[in-house]
């Protein structure tokens, strides 16, 4: 991927921005200048919810060459609390911990490294929610 | 040193990656075995982590604890020995993906285990000179060990982030002073170029850490006027469990002071991320009014010395992120071949 390519996708990459049509109310990730439902092209940028539960997942077992360090990985369909549906890595957690409904949550990882000299590309990834138990006196 | 307008913590936040090492696993690989180890595991960060992931996540935390708007920070500094680029900030990334506006200062500090607490000095003096209305600091590193060091057992992963505000009821903690002491002491370095640090072995002790911290502390509480007994907690850089259980005794504060956040038997020595962290860790279970004395140390070498005084916001905002206790219980052990392969060990 190229410099600029990526640099033009650090809203959606980096915060999960997607667009809403103002005319129907779509939202969609990444960001879509024209509503593919209603036709619009009035849309606007919209934050969406870091957090989401696992629809489905599958684990890449052969991977492009470029992400071949990182597997076996797990790709996951994501339905965030917006309603919006995200395709993303699930990292921190073995494939056998994960069924569908599992509460996520996003985070900011490195998506890919071009070589020891190029550019780092980062983006957003899901994980299991960090869950504690409160102590005496803490809520949650 | 004062701030001239009061300054504090408006938010925290920490966070250590999932994945763990024993030190008997290190000691087993190096032929180790049965020998007295420095401490229990050390947290290694995943192959898709890196000090810039890890300053974001503890600064979320951070951000979430604070509860203001991002656009507001003004600067956003990250102290860390371990930065993935060379030339080219990593608060820019941070800032970005936290959603902090542009309109901002940045810059990556680097001073071995005490740039995370050089960036508190800075963003304490642009909020108290008006420059900055918050500024963000944080503490991260993925710390390089050569392998079969003795660095080894304990360079490790995770990292803090703290955004400071003038003295409020928002803030959780005001600082009532710091102090700086500085000298050149070369007891450990890393050149350019180089993959992994060397360092002067027990040269690192007396002439080194333990002259920084105990004389950084001793000119704090003599400038504010303040005995070890007025400190309800202690926090001190955490190379290993022995040297800040020493510098507690040294200084004359039991060890049970420095219990909430000595942490390092279980993540290891996180460099800049150390102390910092241990603050995290003790604001986690501070009360309001309790005093902490925090000191960093950084070859080279210096130490920082801080004094907090918890506040009432503590209470309504600790709950707001996931303690430092969630993500020491939050592990999953690998070998030391999982754990090459995850640091980028393997030649190829």
């Amino acid at each position: 991927m190229s410099v600029p390519k990526f640099w033009r996708e650090i809203p959606h990459k980096y915060r999960l921005v997607g667009s809403r049509c103002r005319s129907c109310g779509a939202i969609y990730h990444p960001r879509r200048p024209i509503c593919p439902r209603c036709g619009s092209r009035d849309m606007e940028d919209v934050k969406l919810s870091h957090r989401g539960r696992l629809l489905a997942f599958t684990v890449i077992r052969r991977a492009p060459s470029d992400m071949a360090d990182l597997r076996p990985y797990v790709v996951g369909l994501i339905e965030l609390e917006d309603g919006v549906k995200v395709l993303s890595q699930v990292v921190d957690c073995d494939p056998a911990e994960l069924k569908p409904g599992l509460e996520l949550e996003a985070t900011l990882r490195r998506i890919r490294v071009h070589g020891p000299a190029g550019v780092i590309e980062y983006g957003y990834k899901f994980r299991p929610v960090i869950k504690w138990e409160a102590e005496a006196g803490e809520g949650q | 040193m004062k701030p001239i307008r009061p300054v504090g913590i408006v938010g925290y936040g920490g966070y250590v990656p999932a994945y763990r090492i024993k030190a008997s696993e290190i000691g087993r690989m190096w032929g180790n075995d049965g020998c007295a180890l420095p401490i229990i595991e050390k947290a290694v960060a995943g192959p898709d982590e890196d000090m810039t992931t890890i300053a974001y996540e503890a600064a979320r935390y951070a951000l979430q604890r604070a509860g203001i708007d991002p656009h507001e920070i003004g600067a956003v500094f990250i102290g860390s020995e371990s930065k993935p680029y060379a030339v080219k900030p990593s608060g820019t990334i941070v800032a970005e993906a936290l959603g902090i506006g542009s309109q901002l200062l940045a810059a990556d500090y680097e001073f071995a285990c005490k740039a995370g607490t050089e960036a508190f000095q800075t963003c304490i003096g642009l909020v108290s000179s008006g420059m900055a209305k918050y500024a963000m600091a944080i503490g991260a590193d993925t710390a390089q060990g050569k392998p079969a060091d003795e660095l080894e057992y304990t360079a490790a992963s995770g990292g803090a982030a703290f955004v400071f505000g003038l003295k409020s009821d928002e803030t959780v903690a005001y600082v009532e002073g710091s102090c700086s002491y500085t000298t050149d002491t070369a007891d450990f370095w890393r050149r350019a170029g180089q993959p992994y640090p060397a360092h002067f072995g027990r040269f690192t002790g007396k002439p080194a850490y333990f002259r920084h911290v105990i004389t950084a502390a001793r000119m704090l509480m003599e400038e504010l006027g303040l005995g070890p007994e007025d400190f309800d907690w202690a926090v001190f850089h955490q190379p290993n469990a022995k040297f800040p259980i020493k510098a507690a005794k040294m200084l004359g504060i039991p060890t049970e002071k420095l219990e909430p956040g000595l942490l390092v038997r279980y993540i290891g020595n996180t460099y800049s991320g150390s102390s910092p962290l241990g603050l995290a860790a003790t604001l986690d279970v501070a009360r309001p009014g309790d005093r902490i004395l925090m000191v960093s140390y950084g070859s080279g070498a210096g130490s920082d010395a801080f004094s907090f005084i918890v506040q009432d916001a503590i209470e309504e905002k600790r709950p707001l992120a996931p303690p430092i206790r969630a993500f020491i219980a939050r592990k999953k052990y690998v070998d030391y071949a999982s754990y090459a392969r995850f640091r980028g060990k393997l030649l190829r």
